[in-house]
C-alpha cells in the first residue's frame, strides 16, 4: 500500500491525486447529484447530470461558454434550485439546513468581497457569518496559507485583482468547508498566488474535503483533479477517472478540442 | 465515482401551451365577448344618458355616478383583489398563469381606475367648486392607483421572467396587506378634517329606473373587465411563448 | 463533526451583518452625507419659504420633518442592497450557514441606525430653525419618530432587495415605497402635530395605534417575504 505521510500540521505535504482518491474510495460519497435539471424558460441550462464524489477527490469540470457549467455549480452550492432531480451533501438535500450550508465553501471569478473593508475584516466576517469559534486564529491561519499577512489590513479596493482574488480564496476556506466549489478561481491570480491555490486545495483535500474545480486552465485543473468532465450544452459529453499518474495534459487538450468542435456542428 | 448523464428529454410541455377552450384565439380573430361587452357598455352610457330620469336635486352631472360607481366597483374590488389573491397564489403555486393573471389584472384595472380618478374630479368640479378635494374613496384610489402603476413599472423593470413573476408577486401581496392600513389613514384622516358632503349614491331609496340603470351597467362594465382581461392575458400567453421559444 | 463552530443564531447573525453594513457605511459615508445634505437644504428652503404670519410653526413642521425623513431614508436604502452586488458579496452571505431572515434583520437593523443618525441630525434643526418649542411631552415625539422608522426601515429594506434586481433601482425604490410610507407618515406627523400645538398625547392614539399595527403586520409580513426576493 501507498507510504502513508500523515506528518502532523507542518509544512504542507505534497499527496498525489491518485493517492487521495485511493483513500476515499473507502468512504461514504459526500456529494451526490441524481438526475439534475435545470431550466431558464424554455431551456434546459443543465440537462440531466447525474455525479457523485467522495471526500478527498477532486472533479475538474471542462466545457465551452454557457454549457451549464456555473449553473450546476451554484445548484451544487444550494445557490439554485434544480428544476427537477436532488443534490444531496453529507446525507442532506440541498438547499439545506444552515448546517449543511455551513459545509460549502464558494470561490468564482467574482471575489464576494467588501471593497471598503480590508483584508483580514472580510475574512473574519466571513468566519463569523460561518459560525467559526477561533475567529482570530482561523482568520491568521488562512491569511498565511495564502501568503497575504503583510497586506492583511489593506483595504480590498485598493489591491490588485490577483489579490483580491487570494482574499477571496482565504475568505472561502477559513470555516474549513468540506465541499469546495470553484468557478474559474484562477482568473487573474499571478504565479504566486496560482501556486498557492493550488496548494490551499491540495490541502483541503488532504483534510477530507470534495471539490468541484471549473476552470479553462487545463494544467492546473489536471494537476488536482481525480476525475474530469467535459460539459456540453448542459450534459456530461466526456468523463475520465484519472489513473495512477494523473492524466496527460496533451491528450486530454485533443480529446477537448475534438469534442467542443463535434458539439458547435 | 459514476458520472453519466443520460438521452435527451424533450422540452417540457409548456404550462400555457394546453390553453381552455374559452382562452384560445378565435381563428378568424373575432372577439365575441369583446364585442358584446361594448355594446353592452354603449347601452349603459345610452340608458343613463336618455332614458334614465336625472336627480331633481343634482341635476344631469349625477349621471356621471352611472359610469364612476360601476368603474370603481370593478377597478377596485374586483381587479385589484384579482391582483392581491394571484400575487399570493403564485408564491404558493409557482404557476406562469397565475403570473400572466395578475399581470393583466393589474393592467386592466389601472384603466378602470383611471376613469374613477377622471369622472370624480369632474363630478367634485361641478358640485363643489374644486377639482380634487381630498375625499377618502378617492384619495385612497388615488393611492392605489399609484400602487398598481409601480407594480407595472416593476414588472417592466426585471428583465429575466421567473425574476419578474416572483418579485411582482412579493410586492402585490404586500400590497394587498397594504390596502386596509391606507384605507383606515385616509378616513381617520378625513375623519378630522370634515369633507365635503358627498352623495353616497348607494342611497337607500333609489328611485325603480336609477336602480336598474345602476346594475345595468354595472354588468355592462363587468362584461368589459372580463372581455379586455382575457384579451390581455392572451397577448401575455403569446408573448411568454414566443419569449420561450426565441431562449431554447 | 468537530466543535470549531456553533450553530447559526438569529441575533448574532443579524448583528453580524448589522455591523459589516455600518462599518461600510462609516467608512465610505457617502450615502449619509448625501442624506445630511439633503435635510440641512430641505430645512433652510422650506424656512424661506414659510410665511410665519400664515400658518404656526407646528404646522408646518412635522410635514417637513417627515419630509426629510423619507427622502433621506430612501436615500440610505439603496446602497444597503448596492454594496452588496458589487463583486456578489451577497452569493457569500446566502452561502453561509446564516438564515435569510437573520440577514434580513441585520441589514434593517443597519438602515434603522441610518435612518436615526439622519434624524438625530434633521430633528434639532427643524426645532431650531422654526423655533418651536419643546414642551414636557417632547419624549412623545421621539417614541412617534422611532415608531414610524421601525416600519420604514422594514419595508424599505425589503423593496430595496426588490428593487436591486432591477434596472432602474434608483426609480423604482421611491415608486414603490412611497404608497407603503402613507399609512406610517400620515399618523407620525398628525400625531407630531398633535404634540407639537400642546395637545394630550391622549388625542393621538388613533394615529398610534395606526403606526403600532402596521409595525406588527409588516415587520413579520417582510420578514417571511424576504426570502421571496431572493433567485433560487
Amino acid at each position: 500500500m501507498l507510504a502513508d505521510d500523515r506528518s502532523p500540521g507542518t509544512g504542507h505535504p505534497r499527496h498525489s491525486a491518485h493517492e487521495a482518491s485511493v483513500r476515499a474510495a473507502v468512504r461514504a460519497p459526500l456529494l451526490e447529484a441524481t438526475a439534475l435539471v435545470r431550466r431558464f424558460g424554455g431551456r434546459a441550462a443543465v440537462d440531466e447530470v447525474r455525479l457523485t464524489l467522495r471526500s478527498g477527490e477532486c472533479l475538474a469540470l471542462f466545457g465551452p461558454n454557457g454549457a451549464g457549467k456555473t449553473t450546476l455549480l451554484r445548484m451544487l452550492g444550494g445557490l439554485l434550485k434544480p428544476s427537477s432531480g436532488t443534490v444531496s451533501l453529507d446525507g442532506h438535500t440541498l438547499p439545506g439546513e444552515g448546517a449543511t450550508r455551513r459545509l460549502i465553501g464558494l470561490i468564482s471569478h467574482h471575489t464576494m468581497l467588501y471593497g471598503a473593508l480590508t483584508a483580514r475584516e472580510n475574512i473574519r466576517f466571513a468566519a463569523e457569518c460561518q459560525g467559526v469559534l477561533d475567529v482570530e486564529g482561523e482568520t491568521t491561519r488562512v491569511l498565511s496559507h495564502l501568503r497575504l499577512p503583510d497586506r492583511a489590513d489593506t483595504l480590498v479596493r485598493a489591491l490588485s485583482r490577483g489579490l483580491q482574488q487570494r482574499v477571496s480564496i482565504a475568505r472561502a476556506l477559513v470555516h474549513r468547508p468540506r465541499l469546495v466549489l470553484l468557478d474559474e478561481p484562477y482568473t487573474g491570480l499571478d504565479e504566486v498566488g496560482a501556486s498557492a491555490l493550488t496548494q490551499a486545495l491540495r490541502d483541503a483535500l488532504h483534510d477530507g474535503a470534495a471539490v468541484v474545480l471549473i476552470t479553462h486552465h487545463l494544467h492546473e485543473g489536471l494537476a488536482l483533479a481525480t476525475h474530469t468532465a467535459i460539459m456540453l450544452n448542459g450534459r456530461f459529453a466526456h468523463t475520465e477517472q484519472a489513473g495512477a499518474n494523473g492524466i496527460d495534459v496533451t491528450a486530454y487538450q485533443r480529446q477537448y478540442r475534438s469534442l467542443v468542435s463535434e458539439g458547435a456542428e | 465515482m459514476a458520472l453519466v448523464s443520460s438521452t435527451t428529454r424533450g422540452p417540457g410541455a409548456n404550462s400555457s401551451s394546453a390553453s381552455a377552450p374559452w382562452l384560445r384565439v378565435d381563428d378568424h380573430g373575432v372577439d365575441v365577448l369583446m364585442i358584446v361587452a361594448a355594446l353592452a357598455c354603449i347601452g349603459a352610457v345610452v340608458r343613463a344618458l336618455f332614458f334614465t330620469p336625472a336627480d331633481a336635486m343634482l341635476g344631469a352631472v349625477q349621471k356621471i355616478f352611472y359610469i364612476h360607481v360601476p368603474a370603481a366597483v370593478v377597478g377596485l374590488y374586483i381587479a385589484c383583489g384579482l391582483l392581491a389573491v394571484s400575487s399570493i397564489m403564485y408564491l404558493w403555486i409557482k404557476d406562469d398563469r397565475i403570473d400572466r393573471l395578475a399581470e393583466s389584472s393589474a393592467e386592466v384595472g389601472l384603466v378602470f381606475m383611471g376613469v374613477v380618478l377622471t369622472t370624480g374630479p369632474i363630478w367634485g368640479r361641478s358640485s363643489w367648486g374644486t377639482w380634487w378635494a381630498w375625499e377618502a374613496r378617492l384619495t385612497s384610489t388615488l393611492f392605489l392607483w399609484l400602487l398598481v402603476l409601480a407594480y407595472l413599472v416593476l414588472r417592466g423593470a426585471v428583465e429575466s421572467q421567473e425574476s419578474r413573476a416572483r418579485l411582482s408577486a412579493v410586492m402585490g401581496s404586500l400590497a394587498a396587506l397594504l390596502v386596509p392600513f391606507i384605507h383606515l389613514t385616509v378616513t381617520l384622516f378625513r375623519g378630522m378634517h370634515p369633507e365635503p358632503v358627498v352623495l353616497a349614491p348607494e342611497k337607500p331609496k333609489l328611485p325603480i329606473e336609477m336602480l336598474t340603470t345602476f346594475g345595468f351597467s354595472t354588468v355592462a362594465f363587468l362584461l368589459l373587465f372580463v372581455a379586455l382581461l382575457r384579451m390581455r392575458y392572451r397577448w401575455a400567453t403569446m408573448r411568454d411563448a414566443r419569449a420561450a421559444l426565441e431562449s431554447a | 463533526m468537530t466543535r470549531s463552530h456553533r450553530a447559526p443564531r438569529f441575533l448574532t447573525d443579524a448583528w453580524q451583518v448589522a455591523r459589516k453594513d455600518l462599518l461600510i457605511e462609516f467608512r465610505t459615508r457617502s450615502a449619509f452625507l448625501a442624506a445630511s445634505v439633503f435635510a440641512v437644504l430641505a430645512v433652510v428652503i422650506f424656512r424661506f419659504t414659510w410665511d410665519p404670519t400664515g400658518i404656526p410653526a407646528f404646522e408646518l413642521a412635522p410635514g417637513v420633518l417627515w419630509v426629510i425623513f423619507t427622502f433621506a431614508g430612501l436615500l440610505g436604502l439603496n446602497r444597503s442592497f448596492a454594496l452588496e452586488q458589487q463583486d456578489r458579496a451577497f452569493d457569500a452571505l446566502l452561502a453561509s450557514q446564516m438564515s435569510r431572515e437573520s440577514i434580513f434583520a441585520g441589514k434593517v437593523m443597519a438602515n434603522l441606525v441610518f435612518v436615526a443618525a439622519v434624524q438625530a441630525l434633521a430633528l434639532p434643526a427643524v426645532v431650531l430653525f422654526f423655533d418651536l418649542s419643546v414642551g414636557p411631552d417632547w419624549w412623545a415625539v421621539v417614541v412617534i419618530i422611532l415608531l414610524a422608522s421601525v416600519g420604514l426601515s422594514a419595508v424599505g429594506t425589503l423593496f430595496a432587495a426588490i428593487a436591486s434586481n432591477t434596472r432602474l433601482a434608483e426609480l423604482l425604490l421611491p415608486m414603490m415605497t412611497l404608497p407603503f410610507f402613507v399609512p406610517l407618515v400620515i399618523p407620525a406627523a398628525q400625531a407630531s402635530a398633535l404634540i407639537m400645538r400642546g395637545q394630550p398625547i391622549g388625542d393621538g392614539l388613533a394615529w398610534l395605534k395606526v403606526l403600532v399595527a402596521f409595525d406588527l403586520v409588516f415587520v413579520s409580513a417582510c420578514v417571511v417575504a424576504f426570502p421571496f426576493t431572493i433567485e433560487e
